[in-house]
């Protein structure tokens, strides 16, 4: 089933507010062996101007998936998540997340094509505070794998 | 820092435990960066990274180049080839390279390359860094 071409241009509504703890970054940096103290010493965040440990560059992609979940629930796009790939990845940075944030994602569809037999669709995270003070934008690119 | 300036190369080492933690901290359970029965039955060679862990260890490059664990104001790969991790102790490696593109007073651009087995595992990887505080 092709991809609903409507939803270009189109943003879901907000999701709920992803709680950023301080043993969850710990958790992520050690996966990554990223060792930096401002990763998990909260002193060595605040000598760099942070309220806690602050997050590797990649974190957000933990946030930005979960939020994801609703484009692959969204009976009208039409996306088959067992044929997904994922194609490309960017992520642009107000600052870095910091344990303690409330972190809330607005997924924007910006662009869906076709090439070979595959569909490629690119979606737009703008992760904010619940306030709306923006942290970072993740875009993601995903080939969704045709038939045969 | 100047335009063509070669960064120190980082070789970061990967095996299937890492895999496995990596899924449980990301929250990325796909079976195919950790069961050799799935990933050959949908005709990978066998279990393969995830396609972000191979971007975190870029970010750790990225982190290492700018000399700040904050210093990345953007980035952006392409995952161009999967990177199969052997079921043994020494897993594979891989490689982060860079050159550094346009410079700025505030930041500079960097050109990455990603390598596992001598081949390129990202592609249209750049970056822009922070200039190192004080």
């Amino acid at each position: 089933m092709p991809l609903d071409r409507s939803y270009v241009g189109r943003s879901l509504p907000p999701t709920a507010p992803y709680q950023v703890g301080r043993e969850k970054i710990r958790e992520f940096a050690t996966a990554i062996g990223a060792d930096d103290p401002a990763y998990h010493d909260p002193a060595a965040a605040a000598a760099l101007g942070y309220r806690d440990v602050i997050a590797p560059p990649t974190f957000p992609i933990v946030v930005t998936t979960a939020a994801s979940q609703q484009l692959i629930d969204d009976p009208g796009l039409g996306m088959d998540y067992s044929r997904v790939v994922h194609g490309d990845q960017r992520f642009a940075y107000t600052r870095p997340v910091v344990a303690g944030d409330e972190l809330v994602c607005v997924n924007t569809v910006e662009e869906i094509t076709e090439r070979g037999g595959h569909e490629f669709i690119t979606t737009r995270t703008d992760v904010t505070t619940p306030a709306g003070e923006p942290v970072v934008t993740a875009w993601s690119k995903l080939v969704v794998r045709g038939e045969g | 820092m100047e335009a063509g300036q070669q960064l120190p190369t980082q070789t970061y080492r990967v095996t299937r435990a890492d895999l496995v933690r990596y899924a449980g901290a990301s929250g990325d359970f796909n079976p195919i960066h950790w069961s050799e029965r799935f990933a050959t039955k949908v005709g990978l060679p066998g279990v393969i990274a995830h396609g972000m862990f191979t971007m975190a260890l870029a970010g750790r490059a990225l982190t290492t180049w700018a000399g700040a664990p904050d210093g990345v104001v953007n980035v952006e790969v392409r995952f161009t080839r999967p990177v199969p991790v052997p079921d043994d102790d020494t897993g594979t490696e891989i490689e982060v390279s860079g050159v550094v593109e346009q410079v700025t007073d505030e930041s500079f651009g960097v050109s990455i390359t990603a390598t596992c087995d001598g081949q390129k595992v990202l592609g249209r990887a750049h970056a822009i860094l922070r200039h190192r505080r004080g």
